[in-house]
């Protein structure tokens, strides 16, 4: 995956990719160790650590995809690279690995939380690792709804808007708040609500269940917006 | 002749506008194609739809036989393309860029940095090789498109104002290079200065509202007008009321 190579290039290139870390890390510290109350606990375990994760997400990966279409459109490298002898599969692909792979190096920067409950107790490993693989699907899913709506415009701010806000909607959509009024509205939807949820998907990779379901959860929903991706790239490319 | 471009019946509507409107015309090999017509006429947009990157509203265009649209890969592994304006990757250093190119079109290791020392050589950009592309002129960015276009050695070359916002030397040289490679390849350029129809193309077509008002050699399009000068043609063509 060439596209893949020269995107994750780019980002080290330019200071984009050492601020997300380094603002990623620092969230999560706080978020970790204030908020969760990781010592008060008293257990060796990293749910304060993966309470929050989804939430950090939401902000910080449509950062990271924004630019991915909106600046090759804007700048119009976007020609450049449709008309390389490649597919748009090809290009869709190569930027969403890229990005999923970023995202990868700066989860496996969180190990000092790993390295601290392992001082401090005997953690589950297989409950962290069964986590980690939960936030590597939820940055996927984010990544993919944050691609397919930044091929959708040139302005990178509206990409980042729109992208918090559908990620929103499927994060919260399991919520007693949503899920409450839908019942009481509309029953129908209720139930839809509760299984589209990217959280509630998650909060059973933290508890150290790993479900087919739930995997194939995942990669019909980052299926599906890369091939909304690729249909967008496709019919907007030129404008 | 043995048409290495072929456009049939071309049109693209943007809603009520029509930039394109039934374009049709072939290049063989040995031709260099100038591709004239005022800003808006719809050049820009003709070649987009030649290079596969804007799907015609009706009509279809093959390179080297390969449908655009049908078998969007194959054409464009035989086509040198250079976009409007060049745009190419700013934070990227050149030969990083050009690397990134040559590994696209399937070119590995030795191979790859051969095709790429080649592109430089032909577009003299052995002196900024290392700097990020964001830091150069106008006219090397231009050369950086140009040695992507040119890297593969295509059979066919589509090239969008490839000479815009170069110096006059520079213009000489890419001038130099594509009569060049002329007599091997079908080659298409769109250009505002008609000197340089002159000076390379050996065939000219104007395009005018989206259609073709043109098709000839420039020598033929030079005796349409009593003054004998392109530029007269070409205003008297392109504006049908001051004629």
């Amino acid at each position: 995956m060439i596209i893949a190579r020269r995107e994750l290039g780019g980002y080290f290139a330019t200071p984009v990719a050492w601020v997300f870390i380094v603002v990623f890390l620092a969230l999560q510290g706080v978020l970790t160790f204030n908020l969760g109350n990781f010592f008060d606990r008293n257990q060796a375990d990293l749910l304060p650590f993966f309470q929050f994760i989804p939430w950090v997400f939401l902000l910080l990966v449509p950062a990271i995809t924004m630019r991915l279409w909106a600046d090759e459109r804007r700048i119009g490298t976007i020609e450049t690279l449709l008309t390389l002898p490649i597919t748009r599969a090809q290009a869709v692909l190569g930027k969403f690995l890229a990005a999923w792979v970023f995202c990868a190096i700066a989860l496996l920067l969180t190990f000092p939380f790993v390295i601290s409950v392992h001082i401090l107790g005997r953690p589950d490993d297989g409950v962290i690792a069964a986590g980690y693989l939960g936030c590597l699907l939820v940055a996927g899913a984010f990544l993919s709804v944050g691609a397919a709506l930044s091929a959708a415009t040139k302005n990178q701010v509206i990409a980042f808007v729109l992208a918090v806000a559908v990620c929103f909607v499927f994060a919260v959509s399991a919520y007693p708040l949503v899920t409450d009024f839908l019942s009481r509205n509309l029953p129908a939807l209720g139930a839809i609500a509760r299984r589209v949820s990217v959280i509630s998907r998650f909060e059973s990779f933290t508890r150290g269940v790993i479900e087919l379901r739930d995997l194939i959860y995942f990669a019909s929903f980052i299926g599906f917006w890369l091939f909304v991706n690729a249909v967008v790239v496709a019919h907007r490319s030129a404008d | 002749m043995n048409a290495l471009i072929e456009i049939e019946g071309l049109s693209k509507r943007f809603g009520s506008l029509t930039a394109v409107d039934d374009v049709s015309f072939s290049v063989g090999r040995g031709e260099v194609l100038g591709f004239l017509g005022p800003n808006g006429a719809g050049k820009s947009t003709t070649m987009k739809m030649l290079a596969g990157f804007v799907t015609p509203t009706a009509g279809t265009a093959r390179i080297c036989g390969h449908d655009v649209q049908q078998a969007p890969v194959a054409a464009r592994r035989v086509l040198g393309y250079l976009p409007e304006g060049a745009p190419t990757y700013p934070e990227m250093t050149v030969i990083a860029f050009l690397r990134f190119v040559a590994r696209i079109r399937g070119y590995r290791g030795g191979e790859a940095t051969d095709r790429v020392e080649q592109a430089v050589a032909l577009t003299t950009l052995a002196d900024i090789r290392l700097q990020p592309i964001e830091t150069l002129s106008k006219g090397f960015k231009r050369r950086v498109g140009l040695a992507q276009a040119l890297m593969h050695d295509p059979p066919v070359l589509v090239l969008d104002e490839p000479t815009d916002g170069l110096d006059p030397n520079q213009k000489h040289e890419v001038r130099t290079l594509i009569a060049r490679m002329a007599p091997e390849k079908a080659i298409v350029i769109s250009t505002h200065i008609l000197e340089e129809v002159d000076a390379v193309c050996t065939r000219a077509i104007i395009i005018a509202a989206g259609r073709v008002v043109a098709d000839a050699t420039p020598r033929e399009l030079e005796r349409r007008h009593p003054s004998g000068r392109l530029e007269e043609v070409f205003r008297a063509i392109t504006q049908p009321a001051a004629a």
